[in-house]
């Protein structure tokens, strides 16, 4: 409870600037009328009364959805610099964790960027900018993750979660995806920790967020490694352990062969039984993880309902994300006139 | 309770210090020497009176300024994005800064109780000293309630601040909670009040 006496003392500021940014989040009836757009000029123009303003004016015409996408992404890396340039201990902390989730990224666009042989040029515009850091053009010299390592990697905040891929195999294909799976699996057990060791309302709200996501990243590497050469005992070792899930969930997991094994998994957990529940394989079904898509925005919600925590920052990023992604959608559906689909956004209001 | 071995094993030896020194005391028969009497009576009525009106004023002030402090940078943080509650949540500021006034009132209201006297008298002695105690426990009472009212007033205001950026039909709503909160403060100005009353410290 003395944290919220003493919370406003360095971080008030911020968090009201948190809120602020987060009621500009575009309700239902922005997106009914985004939909209801023949163009790309319409959606520009729809989107100039919202919270976004003018930001593609200086846009050439005509108008592309690549182009929306970098503008909607430079719009908040600045939002989000913003609040880690006004923010103090331990609040800058916790924002650099956030980080440090699009630096792994990075490294993974680079690394299979190098495997086919493209220009380190073309690669640094596309990384992401919350996630680069001064070593980050440096990693195109790697051949294996040891040298990967004591090359470039041993300085960066990345260090401690690369002990586990440290292996003389060459970077290749496959192997990449292992290491993005293990470089992200360590990093999330050590933000769970931290959030843990921040305590009160923020540990509450933030180990709840995680625990989900490690469970989401459980389901998602067993579904997607059905019929790819994963040893099940490979699978295992990506599994983030900071979740419901951990320690009898992740063993059955580790034993299932088929999409209906890993259902009956879930359905011993009722949270993730309603998820499951509700997706199906078929067309015309939501698949399941458009509902882990809606099941991490509700939780996000549920964070702003808290006042005095650290929750708000990552929710709310997590939030401008997805609303990014919808825009994206109904500018996709909108340009290539193939809009059956166009209702298939998150609402997140 | 996050305390380090350090802190620990200090407060225990302090604590096992006390014991052993009391325990001397008492069991070589200078027990008498621990003699709480002698020591408020060699601690003057002006002391008591003017500790009083210290921790009334620094204790308000206190709490009215971490309630300050914590409606302010909420309203400063909401008011980027919704510069129209800037005006309207100055009221919050301005029942924080009511519960300095109180404190200050009880400063002023018992310094005027304190005059010299020249008696030595026992029995109008002890109306002196009754005057300091009152006037000591007037300045303690308002101090404390002043305190926990400022900062209670300040949190509401922030949530206040907060709401009212997001949907201002809310912000009447949460201003009847601070009313509440800053009741409080007003209770303790009143005992304080009657707690000083009657403290007369002349001949």
């Amino acid at each position: 409870m003395k944290e919220d006496l003493v919370f406003n003392l360095d971080h008030g500021y911020a968090e009201g600037l948190c809120r602020g940014f987060r009621s500009g989040i575009l309700k239902s009836t922005d997106y009914h009328n985004l939909v209801q757009c023949e163009t790309l000029e319409d959606l520009r123009l729809h989107l100039q009364s919202t919270d976004y303003g003018n930001f593609l004016s200086n846009e050439s015409n005509p108008l592309t959805v690549n182009v929306i996408d970098d503008r909607l992404r430079e719009k908040i890396v600045q939002e989000f610099q913003h609040l880690r340039n006004i923010s103090y201990e331990p609040l800058s902390t916790f924002l650099d964790y956030i980080t440090y989730a699009y630096m792994i990224d990075n490294i993974v666009l680079l690394i299979t960027g190098t495997l086919h042989q493209r220009a380190i040029g073309d690669l640094l515009p596309r990384c992401h900018p919350l996630g680069s850091f001064e070593q980050l053009g440096a990693i195109t010299v790697a051949d294996t993750p040891a040298q990967l390592y004591t090359a470039v990697l041993v300085d960066t905040p990345l260090a401690p979660y690369f002990i586990d891929c440290i292996s003389e195999h060459d970077l290749d294909e496959l192997n990449v995806e292992i290491i993005r799976s293990t470089l992200y699996k360590a990093y999330l057990e050590d933000f769970y920790n931290f959030c843990k060791s921040l305590g009160g309302v923020t540990a509450e709200v933030m180990c709840e967020i995680l625990a989900f996501e490690a469970d989401r990243r459980a389901f998602m590497i067993t579904i997607n490694s059905f019929d790819t050469g994963l040893t099940q005992d490979d699978r295992a070792k990506l599994y983030p352990t900071c979740g419901h899930l951990h320690p009898d969930g992740l063993q059955e997991l580790r034993r299932t062969d088929n999409y209906e094994g890993v259902r009956d998994v879930a359905s011993r957990y009722p949270q993730y039984k309603v998820l499951f529940d509700g997706s199906g394989t078929n067309t015309g079904d939501k698949t399941i993880e458009d509902r882990f898509f809606e099941h991490e925005v509700k939780l996000n919600m549920n964070a702003f309902l808290r006042q005095f925590h650290f929750g708000i920052f990552y929710a709310y990023l997590k939030l401008k994300e997805q609303e990014n992604r919808n825009i994206i959608w109904i500018a996709e559906c909108i340009s290539q006139k193939h809009r059956a689909r166009i209702d298939n956004y998150i609402p997140i209001f | 309770m996050t305390t380090s071995y350090l802190s620990k094993g200090a407060l225990s030896a302090g604590v096992g210090l006390t014991i052993y020194a009391g325990l001397t005391y008492m069991l070589t028969n200078y027990g008498f020497r621990f003699d709480i009497g002698w020591f408020l009576l060699s601690i003057s009525p002006y002391q008591w009176a003017l500790i009083g009106i210290a921790l009334a004023v620094s204790l308000s002030v206190l709490g009215a300024a971490l309630g300050i402090f914590a409606t302010g940078v909420s309203i400063l943080g909401g008011g980027v994005k919704a510069p129209r509650i800037r005006t309207k949540n100055l009221i919050s500021i301005i029942m924080c800064e009511a519960v300095a006034i109180y404190g200050l009132i009880m400063g002023i209201v018992i310094s005027g109780s304190i005059t010299s006297f020249m008696t030595t008298k026992p029995e109008e002695l002890a109306l002196k000293y009754r005057a300091g105690y009152k006037l000591f426990g007037a300045g303690l009472t308002v101090g404390l309630c002043n305190l926990f009212c400022g900062v209670c007033v300040g949190l509401v205001g922030s949530g206040a601040a907060l709401a009212d950026a997001q949907n201002s039909s809310l912000f009447v709503r949460i201003l009847i909670i601070e009313i509440f909160a800053s009741a409080i403060g007003l209770f303790g100005l009143i005992v304080s009040i009657l707690q000083s009353n009657g403290a007369n410290m002349s001949d």
